[in-house]
């Protein structure tokens, strides 16, 4: 069906727009910017906050452009003095009431409410607000909530009710008396919250951030009796650079080394080592599974925000989550094994610190499930925004830094174990591994462009020597939802699904880099860095985890084989259901 | 915002079976909510964190969203009325006559905030909107009695008599 399309004027401007379109997004075609404080595109556009005021001819009031479609005819001004004082007092009062610690806030800097309040210039506030101080909720073991700094836009409330379909968060109370939080003022500890951090990367100012962890790895890095070893997440070097004010989509992955190896670590290595392990100890078992028929589909468990939704909504499913630790999981349970006896060293004497794209690895880290022997596999996680606060603390000038190699014995990883960082890449690892398995080859075709895409819900059947597995992909746990509804009722049949909490995938994890609302209206955040992804894949020598020779020496060495007695002992775990309050 | 509530929850078998069938009623229908809180509240009085879970389960909205109605709405209530209900008009003219200090006095004598109720369920203390008595401000009402003309010392002589 063609879209009409529709002729206006902004400002005087012609323009010309398909049907549909809001007043913003037609302004923002011919250069014109109109402020926006609540507006999120596709996650939150509700017209709260009335700071995108504009005349249009004929209407009695100013309208709020974020909502307004455009018209025929339609005569729209930008920067009328109405507007200006319109817009001008409705920050002031929002103002008022806020929390203005910009010198010691996370997101200055970064804050679109602060940016607003320079673009506006703003000199004075008229108003005095009542200002009660809030507790801050630091409670939860991946997000901390500061109501003292929230300006009621409710974009956090859209995406955890919306994209994420947990819904812990909302509007409380009425008129000045509004707040956004959780029921009965509870702690979002105390609530089925799976710390995902989406609420946080849709937050425009510091009401949101993640629980800090950089004073730990600090401390640790000091202390002489520690051996502090880092590794990095899939994700993490194709988004770190955005901190430093690069391009969305740009690889610093070998100034990303250099930076850590400036800062103090004994040790820098690589999660997608790991993450090889994690391929050949899931992939056995999905060959273990189809062999006897058990416990299918199969269903990936190394987003611990998905493992917690399922604990909370999806309990009949625990049993087909694979019980192979997460990629980072695993590093520090072979850290504290294999490379602790390598090394001479104790293992509480190692630090193992995890750089993730991800709040809710601070929740999984802290799991009693995942510390062998009562030694925590992973002692701390810092997410991509926290490490770039470490660089920058650490005077390291990370633009013209010269690129280095990860250390070894983990240091050397395929491209299979990249691509965990986009919805579909471990899916797509899995399959290399399995199917060269299955078919006895070294299989060439090993692009499985099916489950790669950004989209929501992926399903496709493939054929491995001679066998049809279906496989289904899904990120986002909107998207999860429906999709194990689907398997819940019987509606669909799959051997394999990869679920991962955020939608898009890590690339797009609640630890990654804060983009503002105007960027986000003209680039696909997660498709860019995701990009980035396959491009490092395709750069790889070794594609597929089992060619990877540091996997296979130390399975030769140390493990024996994969899913055998000591693997299971140290690279797997198990869940269990969770109360929804 | 009011703490939240320590009085145990004492729901009824009886109560508990009421409450379904008002979710059965108005499950799958549009905009179940509202009728669903409104009979809960007359079947238990006020809509402490267990009932409110119960419909969250029962029409399939999250708790994180029914608590936001319900302290939208005051009709709503999520504390318990006690066994005696002090209730003290804030009014423009019982205002100007020294209510706050009248509230302040109750507040400290029962030992609870305004809209809570003491932890022995005895005593709940609220603020009302004019309730047309301005003649007598300021007032105060204990169940269905009414009190009006006070001075702080007759406040202490009301409390003494119920609190003894
Ligand atoms: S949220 Fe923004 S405006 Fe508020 S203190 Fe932080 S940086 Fe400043
Ligand atoms: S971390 Fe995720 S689940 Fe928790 S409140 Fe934020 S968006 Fe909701
Ligand atoms: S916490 Fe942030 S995203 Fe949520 S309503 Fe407040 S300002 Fe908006
Ligand atoms: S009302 Fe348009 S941005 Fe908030």
């Amino acid at each position: 069906m063609d879209v009409k399309s529709v002729k206006l004027k902004i400002n005087n401007i012609d323009v010309t727009v398909p049907e549909g379109t809001t007043i913003l997004e037609a302004a923002r075609t011919v250069n014109i910017d109109i402020p926006t404080l609540c507006f999120l595109k596709d996650t939150n556009e509700i017209g709260a906050c009335r700071m995108c005021v504009v005349e249009v001819k004929g209407a009695r009031t100013l309208q709020a452009a974020c909502v307004y479609p455009v018209s025929e005819g339609m005569e729209v001004l930008t920067n009328t003095k109405a507007v200006r004082e319109s817009r001008k007092v409705t920050l002031e009062l929002i103002l008022s009431n806020h929390e203005k610690k910009c010198l010691s806030c996370v997101r200055s800097q970064n804050c679109e409410l602060q940016k607003m309040a320079i673009d506006l210039g703003i000199d004075d506030i008229r108003f005095e607000g009542e200002n009660p101080h809030y507790t801050v909720d630091n409670k939860s073991a991946s997000i901390v909530r500061d109501q003292n700094k929230c300006i009621l836009c409710r974009r956090c409330v859209s995406v955890c009710k919306n994209v994420q379909t947990v819904s812990v968060i909302d509007a409380v109370g009425r008129g000045i008396n509004t707040v956004v939080g959780c029921a009965f003022e509870k702690s979002l500890s105390d609530t089925p919250c799976i710390n995902c951090g989406q609420c946080i990367i849709v937050c425009p100012v510091g009401a949101l951030r993640e629980k800090d962890d950089t004073d730990r790895v600090w401390e640790a890095i000091s202390d002489p009796t520690k051996h502090v070893v880092v590794q990095t997440a899939p994700a993490v070097r194709v988004a770190l650079g955005e901190e430093f004010g690069m391009p969305i989509g740009t690889r610093v992955t070998g100034k990303m080394v250099t930076a850590l190896k400036l800062m103090g670590f004994d040790g820098v290595f690589d999660t997608d080592t790991a993450a090889d392990f994690t391929i050949m100890e899931e992939g056995t078992e999905l060959l273990q599974r189809l062999e006897s028929g058990e416990n299918l589909p199969l269903i990936t468990s190394c987003s611990p925000g998905w493992v917690k939704f399922c604990e909370h909504n999806f309990p009949d499913f625990l049993d087909n989550l694979s019980t192979a630790k997460s990629p980072h999981e695993m590093f520090g349970a072979l850290m504290k094994s294999y490379y602790a006896k390598k090394m001479g060293l104790k293992s509480e004497d190692i630090f193992v610190v995890s750089v993730m794209p991800c709040t809710a690895k601070k929740f999984e880290a802290a799991r009693p499930e995942l510390a062998g022997n009562g030694v925590a596999d992973v002692d701390a996680v810092v997410t991509t925004r926290e490490i770039a606060k470490m660089i920058k603390q650490a005077g390291v000038d990370f633009i013209n830094l010269p690129d280095s190699e990860f250390d070894a014995p983990f240091g050397e990883a395929s491209g299979a174990a990249v691509i965990f960082g986009a919805t579909g890449g471990v899916m797509e690892a899995a399959l290399r591994t399995v199917a060269d398995i299955l078919s006895g080859e070294d299989l060439q075709a090993i692009d499985y462009t099916q489950v790669r895409g950004t989209e929501g819900i992926k399903e496709a059947t493939i054929e491995i020597a001679g066998k049809k597995v279906r496989i289904a992909v899904a990120s986002g746990m909107a998207n999860a939802r429906k999709l194990l509804e689907s398997v819940r009722s019987g509606e669909k049949q799959y051997e394999f699904i990869e679920i991962m909490g955020c939608p898009g995938g890590c690339v797009n994890g609640g630890g990654q880099p804060i983009v503002d609302a105007k960027t986000h209206m003209n680039i696909d955040v997660a498709k860019t860095r995701a990009a980035a992804i396959y491009d490092e894949d395709k750069a790889m020598t070794f594609r597929k985890s089992h060619k990877n020779p540091i996997i296979n020496k130390i399975y030769e060495e140390f493990l024996g084989e994969p899913c055998g007695p000591l693997s299971h002992k140290l690279l797997h775990t198990h869940y269990t259901e969770r109360a929804n309050y | 915002m009011v703490e939240n509530n320590t009085i145990p929850f004492n729901g009824t078998p009886e109560q508990h079976e009421k409450l379904m069938a008002a979710i059965e009623k108005y499950k799958g229908t549009k905009g179940a909510l509202i009728p669903v809180l409104h009979e809960a509240q007359e079947i238990y009085g006020y809509l402490p964190i267990e009932v409110q879970k119960t419909i969250a389960e029962g029409i399939n909205v999250p708790l994180s969203e029914i608590y936001g109605v319900v302290t939208f709405y005051t009709q709503f209530v999520t504390q318990p009325k006690g066994e005696y209900r002090f209730a003290v008009c804030l009014g423009t003219a019982c205002y100007v006559k020294g209510a706050g200090a009248i509230i302040d006095r109750i507040k400290e004598r029962i030992g609870v905030e305004v809209g809570t109720c003491s932890a022995d369920g005895k005593c709940s203390l609220d603020a009302t909107r004019c309730i047309g008595a301005c003649g007598l401000a300021p007032v105060l009402t204990v169940n269905d009695d009414v009190y009006g003309k006070l001075t702080l010392d007759d406040v202490d002589a009301i409390l003494d008599k119920y609190l003894k």
